[in-house]
């Protein structure tokens, strides 16, 4: 069995993941929930919603001004995963998992619900990857690592769909999946699987989750993806989880497994929370049993990725103010392609941000218990008794399917007559369901329905596969594993492809979604029309050399003065590792290392820009606090102001005795810039304070190498901030201190 | 089908009806609607029901496909493909997976039909 770990220093090497993938064994089965803490504090603060902090993350970009904290807030947070290749797919878990994401969902290839058995080896997808016992395997093993190497564990998730749920649910069982989407609603109603065999079929499914102690999630949200006016579905939308959702609970599968997938139903300019709320509450009053799986609504979403964050963000006020188990994320950009790795990241992000952002708020503000949001909810609650009603007396569910009852525009009782309508006896798989005879058996664990086991024996009755002498759910060793059956579509075929670009080698291209796929965006402006913008910034684009360009996003300025536009396209390079000129990481103290320094002996400072120069910009910004500067460490600046002679600043320093002189100096024609950092070092010499003292000089055109050489002690040019500074400051009085103690010595 | 919105008429039975009493409503028509699917999944079976318990009693996907399709081609998928090849084992004092592999092969599906009495029993 492959050693291969995880290093935090290094990128996941996915050729070691593939290793010995036969031999690999889940370490556990089942779904895992965030674990809360109460009264957590972190850095300055305190939370209230919040849960066990990770070990290793990439905080939200501020954080640094709070002590790197990170915390995590209550739903788990689902991040979908479409690329195509699974290999590449690893890598963005990794990066999603940093970012928070603790439910990686992988979407299916088009066309595997009409796969009739298992799909094996590692074909490649389409807005999706076909799921495979070798893919699964590969990435449930790369997330045992990644949760290792975060601190949290990480729900695997996918579909158990299609005309081959049972097959499909048996292989998660094995391979230690944590959840599912498990509808049969969503068979009959989105990929017209006739509706017996996708019921009969479910039972099967559900049985096995219910084993597997997977968590489960139904499909209704896609009525609210697919009907013409989302809105009006909502009564619908509550019987689909209805069905499913008691239909699971009879199988078998625990309550508090069975996740509603709800979303909220509209998006702005619709007043969309005014719409939304009152479904969500009247949700969550009659299924306050199940789970709520948070979805983010699809329907209405642009090509504009910042129209899509807010919706997403309006979404989890939803989510905050009623209530949310897991928190799905949708990517920014899935209205304008297969998402790309960037996106899931920000996805994530913008869940994290917009529930941490809201912590505590149901501590504060309560929803009405009267008026508006209440009627309305209650009478979306009956709009639902009656849908269901009029099912039944139409002779039940088969009936109403083919009656076009589900997802019909008009807001029940209101029928528009445009719902999807199946035949009882039509679809996919149609006439391939058998009635069990009296001696139907079947040796295995977790089967659903009549088992005439008894005929064997009684003592087989209560577990069954012990006639077999047990079966893979208790002896996984029997599982079969089969690695390829097509020679040139797997992944060994695609890594060889790139090989070269591997990461953490040599060489290495622009990424959007696959390894050296060379995709670039470019934003642009143009004060043009809308069909000008884009055929300009198509032009653009080809001139720049990239190759397939396509516009990916329009958005109007004003019709006639402006267009923003958006473009992909693909680098035809790739760039030596070994030949980039890759500048030092300035060197940086912590802001508490260096105000403890400054608390245990103060620093007082002369500045001025010198010269005849009257810029003071720069220098101001290095040191006022209103800027970030140095004074916020406690340092005591004595600013002269501009167009100080080199003598005013030394004979300033001298009266003050000061620690540290600070020059400024902008204006740089014939040198005058070193000529000036000279000349104070050679005053500073002559009045007998130069050894004493440190003297650090800064400004646009000064460059380290050059100030030291005219005689200061350091320089900072163009980039600079008060932090660079006051760590060269500290760390030079170190240097100093320590000379001084060994000639003590 | 068409019609206008008629909720306020078709409410009338609810209106009286308590938050707690809607609710209690709502699942009772829901158990309603699943009884008859729970009953048919208890009563029937399926290919892909069928494949799966081949798979969990070691067959590979491949396998358990070719078994499945011979069982619904002789007649024997309403005794379970499972049992089938339990009863072909026990019969022929073979180990379940080689019994199995003799199906694919072609062979022994006259045993195996001799054992379900050539079809119902």
């Amino acid at each position: 069995m492959s050693e291969y770990k995880l290093n935090p220093d290094k990128p996941i090497d996915v050729s070691e993941i593939l290793k010995d993938l036969d031999k690999y064994r889940p370490r556990r089965r089942g779904w895992v929930w965030r674990k809360p803490v109460k009264d957590l504090h972190m850095g300055p603060f305190e939370y209230h919603d919040c849960t066990e902090p990770l070990e290793r993350s990439v905080p939200l970009p501020p954080a640094h001004y709070f002590g790197d904290i990170d915390p995590q807030p209550g739903p788990v947070i689902t991040t979908e995963i479409a690329s195509g290749r699974f290999e590449d797919d690893i890598r963005r878990m990794r990066m999603a998992a940093y970012h928070g994401a603790d439910h990686i969902m992988v979407i299916r290839t088009a066309g595997q619900s009409h796969f009739d058995g298992l799909i094996e080896g590692t074909p490649q997808g389409m807005g999706g990857v076909p799921i495979t016992r070798k893919q699964v395997r590969a990435q449930r093993k790369a997330l045992d690592m990644i949760e290792d190497e975060v601190g949290r564990p990480i729900n695997y998730h996918s579909y158990v769909s299609g005309v081959a749920g049972p097959d499909i649910a048996v292989m998660f069982a094995e391979e230690g999946v944590n959840g599912v989407h498990q509808d049969p609603q969503y068979n009959v109603i989105y990929r017209n699987i006739n509706m017996i065999r996708s019921f009969v079929d479910a039972c099967e499914s559900k049985k096995l989750i219910a084993w597997a102690g997977m968590a489960q999630i139904d499909g209704a949200h896609n009525a609210n993806a697919t009907a013409r006016e989302a809105w009006k579905v909502m009564p619908e939308l509550m019987v689909q989880h209805g069905i499913n959702a008691i239909f699971s609970a009879r199988v078998g599968i625990p309550k508090k497994n069975i996740c509603l997938s709800t979303v909220p139903p509209t998006a702005t300019p619709a007043p969309c929370v005014y719409m939304d709320l009152p479904y969500a509450v009247a949700l969550r009053d009659l299924f306050h049993e199940y789970r709520m799986r948070a979805q983010m609504n699809t329907k209405y979403i642009e090509s504009s990725t910042r129209e899509a964050t807010v919706t997403h963000v309006l979404n989890m006020v939803i989510s905050k103010l009623t209530s949310a188990d897991i928190q799905s994320t949708i990517t920014p950009d899935e209205g304008r392609n297969v998402p790309w790795h960037i996106y899931n990241i920000e996805a994530c992000d913008t869940a994290k941000q917009t529930l941490v952002g809201l912590d505590g708020l149901m501590e504060m503000v309560e929803l009405k218990q009267d008026g508006y949001l209440r009627d309305k909810a209650r009478e979306l609650k009956e709009r639902a008794i009656l849908f269901m009603e009029e099912m039944l007396e139409l002779g039940g569910y088969f009936n109403a399917v083919e009656e076009g009852f589900f997802v019909d525009s008009g807001i029940y009782p209101e029928r528009n007559g445009d719902g999807i309508a199946r035949k009882v006896d039509a679809g996919i798989g149609a006439g391939t369901i058998f009635k069990r005879a009296k001696d139907y058996m079947a040796p295995v664990t977790a089967h659903y329905g009549y088992n005439n086991v008894a005929q064997y024996g009684d003592e087989f009755v209560e577990n069954p596969s012990a006639l077999i002498g047990g079966c893979t759910l208790e002896y996984p060793e029997k599982i079969v594993y089969i690695d390829e059956l097509d020679e040139t579509d797997n992944v060994n075929v695609r890594m060889s492809d790139v090989k070269d670009f591997v990461p953490g080698g040599k060489k290495i291209r622009p990424e959007m979604e696959w390894l050296a796929d060379g995709t670039v965006m470019l934003t642009m402006f143009f004060p043009a029309p809308k069909p000008i913008a884009e055929a300009a910034a198509l032009e653009c684009a080809k001139r720049m050399n990239l190759t397939e360009c396509e516009v990916i996003s329009r958005e109007i300025m004003s019709p006639q003065d402006g267009t923003r536009i958006e473009v992909k396209g693909k680098v035809p390079f790739e760039i030596d590792v070994d030949k980039l000129v890759i500048p030092k990481e300035p060197d940086v103290l912590s802001d508490d290392v260096i105000r403890a320094d400054i608390e245990r002996r103060p620093m007082k400072i002369v500045a001025a820009t010198v010269g005849e120069d009257e810029h003071s910009v720069g220098l101001r910004e290095i040191i006022d606090i209103k800027h970030g500067g140095i004074e916020k460490y406690g340092m005591e600046v004595h600013y002269l102001g501009t167009s100080c002679p080199p003598e005013k600043l030394v004979n300033a320093a001298v009266e003050l005795n000061a620690d540290v002189i600070m020059a400024s100096t902008i204006i740089s024609h014939d040198d005058i810039h070193y000529k000036n950092i000279s000349k104070i070092d050679a005053i500073a010499r002559e009045m007998g304070i130069r050894d004493r003292i440190i003297f650090i000089a800064g400004g646009t055109q000064v460059t380290p190498e050059l100030a030291r050489k005219a005689g200061a002690d350091e320089g900072f040019g163009r980039g600079s901030r008060g932090v660079h500074n006051a760590t060269f400051l500290i760390k030079r009085r170190w240097e100093m201190e320590e000379a001084e103690s060994k000639k003590g010595e | 089908m068409k019609r206008n919105d008629d909720f306020q008429e078709r409410r009338k039975h609810l209106a009286d009806l308590s938050d707690e009493q809607l609710e209690a409503r709502f699942w009772e028509l829901a158990n309603k609607l699943v009884d008859p699917l729970l009953e048919m999944g208890y009563e029937y079976t399926s290919p892909a029901v069928e494949r799966s318990v081949l798979l969990r009693m070691g067959f590979s996907s491949l396998e358990a496909k070719a078994i499945v399709d011979g069982c619904i081609e002789h007649n024997l998928i309403d005794h379970g493909t499972g049992n089938v090849i339990y009863r072909l084992a026990k019969n022929s004092n073979m180990e379940i997976r080689d019994a199995g592999l003799e199906l694919i092969e072609g062979r022994l599906w006259d045993e195996a039909e001799s054992l379900f009495n050539g079809g119902n029993q």
